[in-house]
């Protein structure tokens, strides 16, 4: 079926099928809705490359698939490279006249969780960027090693328990702050960047479309709230990204070409961050009294942000 | 479209140069890459091929070897023909991904300029990158000479990209020795050259929509072993059609290869085994000795490393009385592997040679002609004795005292 509207969510969500409902994501898991998204924006054929991590150990396990599409995993670093390989041999094919259908149109999308994206696969990204490849690539961002069970990752924001960098008698968790990755990427010379989450689903698809539709190399941080290492209830995966997105814990917003900054949703009434951390086990531990100030940093931090992306916006440098 | 190139009849190339060329013949379709000393030149002539209009294909400069081996194996499953070089460090930041691509049943063609591995850091020639990559799952050829790894190139295309073995192929020559001493080499015309590699034919691509295809699947104990014994009996069954290529190629340019290369070793005593340039200094050592010494030397020379050709190399061996496996690379703390091979092969004759094992080169040393005239009178001693005179195995042309291992048990 043709997607001509991306209004009624029901009908999106049946559009174009080619992620099938049978994986083994954890039940309350934002992957296959982001990924689902992805693939119901556009009617142009997808090669898509995973890298190792939940979304790929939990789709492509032989010898079954859930891709209904060209589907490629070879390892946790390099999903951007093996993608951009592919649309390497793409434009070589179509000069030489090999490609079985040349007039349809291809588009490349990799996808990395924020392990594969923000830490292993950093250089392979920032490289397949730089050369400028006609791709997309998705971070599906869980803030944390979830596939290999809850190790910190730098992504993981500060105070968060994780596996390797716990809370305890003396640690309130993770020491270091988030690193602003669509930041990096916008300056890396990514066309289009953009963060998206999954409970704004319209805006999602609005990006992803974007994204697809923009020549070169362009890139999505996408969060992808996880009910087990962030600890909530599965059916609140939704409610939770409310939270992160309304307390501006994780603002929406894009960047064009580098420099255009357009926030993209504005929170009616902003939530207190400690209403998003609340709600989550990760956090649980900030909320004894010798933690206080962690959470005051943290209000303080995400009020700063929401200040410096408004500048931002103003200023289109 | 891409120019002809002119080529005489003969050209002074590198092993390197001579490497380009046979790419660019082969109309390679990505060319994904990442300079590295010795090899660098590969990828530098390729790029100039490509700026000057010699290249219709796609060349991916990348951050990394990693990078180009992980663009090289994207690209091949997206159905076309890949190749790109390497050598010593980035071959060992390569590793990770080489499995995927032999795994994946990719064909594509790596040049592998040997190089040793650090620490101590070292840009010069010996088999240590070669060595690293032998259960990689992938065909292994190894060239000796500028001429070889010109023609180990054209034939390495046909035979990763034959529909029954579609497997990667690495071409492996010395670095320095061969990789930048100009030599005569006679090439192909273009038209000729591309004709012998053929056009390449997809398999399962990730660009054939009407079939969409899943690359990398996930396999655990039920079906992993299944996988990699699949894969293994391929490396296996393609002995014969390594044969065949060969002799198509020996048709069209009178150049014969073989899976084991054997000199003067009809009626040959003692036997020197080993790789790359050395083979060549060992055919002019055996030549002397039986001419001004009166031993019967005979060299034998694996030409295809993997698969291993264990039944060649035994019917090349086995009327012999001693066997030096020589192996340039840092054995590690066990016998080197030329030398483990060899001995495995031998071993279920009923003549059982007497095997022995020379260390020598590390990291561009010498290997001088005294030093394997030395080592075929050792074999020669051996051989009259009936028995392993020395420690089995020995390091050549080291400085300070004598570095020597292992007894035998035989007498």
């Amino acid at each position: 079926m043709a997607i001509t509207s991306i209004k009624n969510l029901k009908e999106f969500s049946t559009a174009n099928d080619r992620f099938e409902g049978a994986h083994l994501l954890c039940p309350g898991c934002a992957h296959s809705m982001i990924v689902r998204e992805l693939l119901n924006c556009t009617n142009d054929n997808l090669v898509i490359a995973s890298a190792t991590g939940c979304l790929e150990v939990c789709t492509a396990v032989y010898p079954y698939t859930s891709w209904d599409t060209s589907w490629i995993h070879i390892g946790f670093e390099n999903s951007a490279t093996a993608v951009t390989g592919a649309e390497a041999m793409y434009k070589a094919r179509k000069r030489k006249g090999t490609l079985k259908n040349p007039d349809a149109p291809v588009k490349f999308v990799a996808f990395g969780g924020d392990g594969a994206t923000y830490d292993i696969g950093f250089q392979w990204l920032s490289g397949a960027v730089e050369r400028g490849h006609d791709f997309t690539y998705i971070c599906l961002d869980n803030e944390v090693y979830a596939n290999t069970g809850g190790q910190r990752s730098s992504s993981t924001p500060i105070g968060a328990s994780s596996t390797t960098a716990p809370a305890g008698r003396v640690s309130y968790g993770k020491k270091e702050n988030k690193k602003d990755i669509v930041s990096i990427m916008a300056a890396n010379g990514a066309s289009y960047v953009a963060q998206v989450a999954p409970n704004k689903w319209k805006n999602m698809a609005q990006a992803f479309q974007k994204a697809l539709s923009t020549e070169g190399p362009c890139f999505i941080n996408a969060m992808s709230a996880c009910t087990t290492e962030w600890k909530f209830d599965p059916k609140d995966t939704i409610n939770i990204s409310d939270l992160a997105t309304d307390s501006l814990v994780f603002p929406l917003y894009e960047i064009v070409d580098g420099h255009e900054l357009n926030i993209t949703y504005r929170p009616k009434n902003i939530i207190p961050v400690k209403d998003y951390l609340a709600a989550q086990g990760r956090f649980r531990h900030l909320f004894k009294p010798e933690n206080a100030h962690i959470l005051e940093e943290w209000q303080k931090r995400v009020d700063a942000n929401w200040e410096r992306l408004q500048r931002r916006e103003e200023a289109r440098v | 479209m891409a120019l002809k190139y002119d080529l005489q009849e003969v050209e002074v190339w590198d092993g390197n140069y001579a490497a380009a060329h046979a790419l660019r013949q082969a109309q390679v379709d990505v060319v994904a890459a990442y300079p590295i000393t010795p090899s660098t030149a590969i990828v530098e002539s390729y790029g100039q091929f490509v700026a000057d209009g010699y290249v219709d294909g796609e060349f991916v400069m990348v951050e990394s070897e990693h990078a180009a081996m992980s663009s090289c194996v994207g690209a091949a499953a997206a159905g076309g023909r890949v190749a790109t070089a390497t050598s010593s460090q980035g071959f060992a930041l390569m590793i990770e991904v080489l499995y995927q691509a032999s795994g994946m049943r990719l064909p594509i063609v790596l040049n592998v300029v040997n190089r040793a591995l650090a620490s101590p850091l070292n840009v010069r020639e010996d088999h240590s990158d070669m060595y690293l990559g032998r259960d990689a799952g992938w065909i292994m050829l190894d060239s000796f000479n500028a001429q070889e790894t010109y023609d180990l190139n054209l034939c390495a295309f046909r035979i990763g990209e034959h529909r029954d073995i579609r497997l990667p192929v690495m071409v492996n020559q010395d670095g320095f020795i061969t990789s930048h001493t100009a030599q005569n080499v006679r090439p192909l015309s273009d038209e000729d050259a591309y004709k012998f590699v053929g056009v390449y034919e997809p398999v399962d691509e990730l660009l054939d929509f009407s079939k969409p295809v899943t690359y990398g699947a996930q396999t655990e104990e039920d079906w992993h072993f299944e996988h990699k014994a699949r894969q293994h009996k391929a490396l296996i069954d393609a002995r014969p059609v390594i044969e065949d290529i060969f002799a198509e190629f020996e048709k069209l340019t009178g150049r014969k290869y073989n899976r084991v290369e054997t000199y003067m070793m009809e009626d040959a005593e003692v036997a020197i085994v080993a790789l790359g340039t050395a083979v060549e200094s060992a055919r002019v050592a055996a030549k002397y000795l039986r001419d001004n010494e009166g031993i019967k030397a005979g060299v034998v020379a694996p030409r295809v490393i993997r698969p291993f050709p264990f039944d060649a190399i035994r019917t090349a061996l086995e009327h012999c009385k001693a066997i030096g496996a020589m192996d340039r690379s840092s054995p590690g703390g066990a016998l080197g592997m030329l030398f483990n091979e060899v001995s495995a092969a031998v071993y279920t004759t009923a003549s059982r040679p007497l095997v022995t094992n020379y260390i020598y080169g590390l990291g561009g040393r010498d290997l001088t002609m005294e030093n394997i005239k030395d080592i075929y009178r050792e074999l020669k001693k051996n051989a009259d004795a009936g028995h392993i005179t020395t420690k089995i195995q020995q390091f050549v042309g080291l400085r300070g005292p004598k570095l020597e291992f292992f007894e035998t048990r035989r007498s």
